[in-house]
């Protein structure tokens, strides 16, 4: 258990450091793109955090429904919002 | 020395199978507040997609490396909460206190961090009144930063309780809700982090 909850944490910060670069190097006619992969990253952040610290992965399946629908639901709006609002 | 062993008496066993992680209660208020953070999330990108241009200055103010650090601060003291609640449900909780006192120690070094952040802006004449990106930035961040300090609250008492002679079942139950209250917090910084930090 320690070593999964570990190597989870070292999956996270590699994610962050994967995301930041992204930040950094995002170029201006890329930027919704950019954006994207931005939140997409975030998001899986999110489901690692709920599935293994937030110990979601045993929980009833209706409990685990709901924490994915909301994962992708967040995903969908904010990927949506970004490449339709202007 | 196998974790059997090492288990002490009287201390509650986590049950095989499925399982409310907690209890109820704190899940129908982690969904709720998660709820109204992806609203605020889903509002500031159509926001930012109306004025792109303003978004993409103001953002060039923030310093993304303190950013950077307080997520690495959050994550890490996630993992110190989960291995402090895993030690308390296993009965194995000699180090718990020492786990969540690291877990409290991160959070409060997100509020240092957090604090020099807001004063560099300050400095700089950036208040919530400067813009839309900058009344979402410090309403977001402010609100996040109240959680996070009710998060160091709960910390404190997972300590004490942890540091029980007897703990029953119900106290377990209450560190192991506890400890999803605060990774609530950190599941709702990974976001902001991404729209405010890292996004153009």
């Amino acid at each position: 258990m320690t070593r999964r909850v570990t190597l989870v944490w070292l999956l996270l910060l590699g994610i962050t450091f994967a995301s930041f670069v992204v930040g950094v190097e995002q170029g201006a006619g890329v930027a919704s793109a950019a954006a994207v992969v931005i939140i997409g990253l975030a998001l899986c952040k999110v489901r690692l955090i709920g599935i293994h610290f937030m110990d979601i992965r045993v929980a009833p399946r209706p409990l685990r429904l709901i924490f994915e629908a909301y994962v992708l639901a967040v995903f969908v709006t904010l990927a949506t919002l970004d490449l339709v609002v202007t | 020395m196998t974790a059997t062993t090492r288990r002490e008496a009287g201390a509650p066993v986590a049950p095989p199978g499925r399982r409310i992680p907690g209890e109820e209660g704190i899940w129908v208020f982690v969904l709720g507040d998660m709820t109204v953070f992806a609203l605020f999330f889903a509002t500031f990108m159509y926001s930012r997609g109306k004025n792109p241009d303003i978004f993409a200055r103001d953002h060039a103010s923030l310093n993304v490396a303190l950013g950077t650090v307080n997520t690495v601060l959050l994550l890490t003291s996630s993992l110190f909460v989960v291995l402090g609640v895993q030690r308390v449900l296993t009965g194995v909780r000699r180090s718990a206190p020492r786990l969540f006192t690291a877990a409290l120690a991160c959070g409060l070094g997100f509020v240092i961090v957090k604090a020099v952040e807001w004063s560099h802006l300050f400095g700089e004449g950036k208040t919530v009144g400067s813009g839309e990106f900058f009344s979402y930035y410090f309403m977001f961040t402010g609100i996040h930063l109240a959680h996070v300090l009710i998060g160091c609250v709960v910390l404190s008492r997972l300590i004490a309780i942890s540091r029980r002679n007897e703990l029953t079942g119900h106290t377990a139950m209450l560190c192991e809700a506890g400890g999803i209250f605060w990774h609530m917090v950190d599941l709702l910084w990974v976001v902001l982090f991404a729209l405010f930090y890292l996004m153009r």
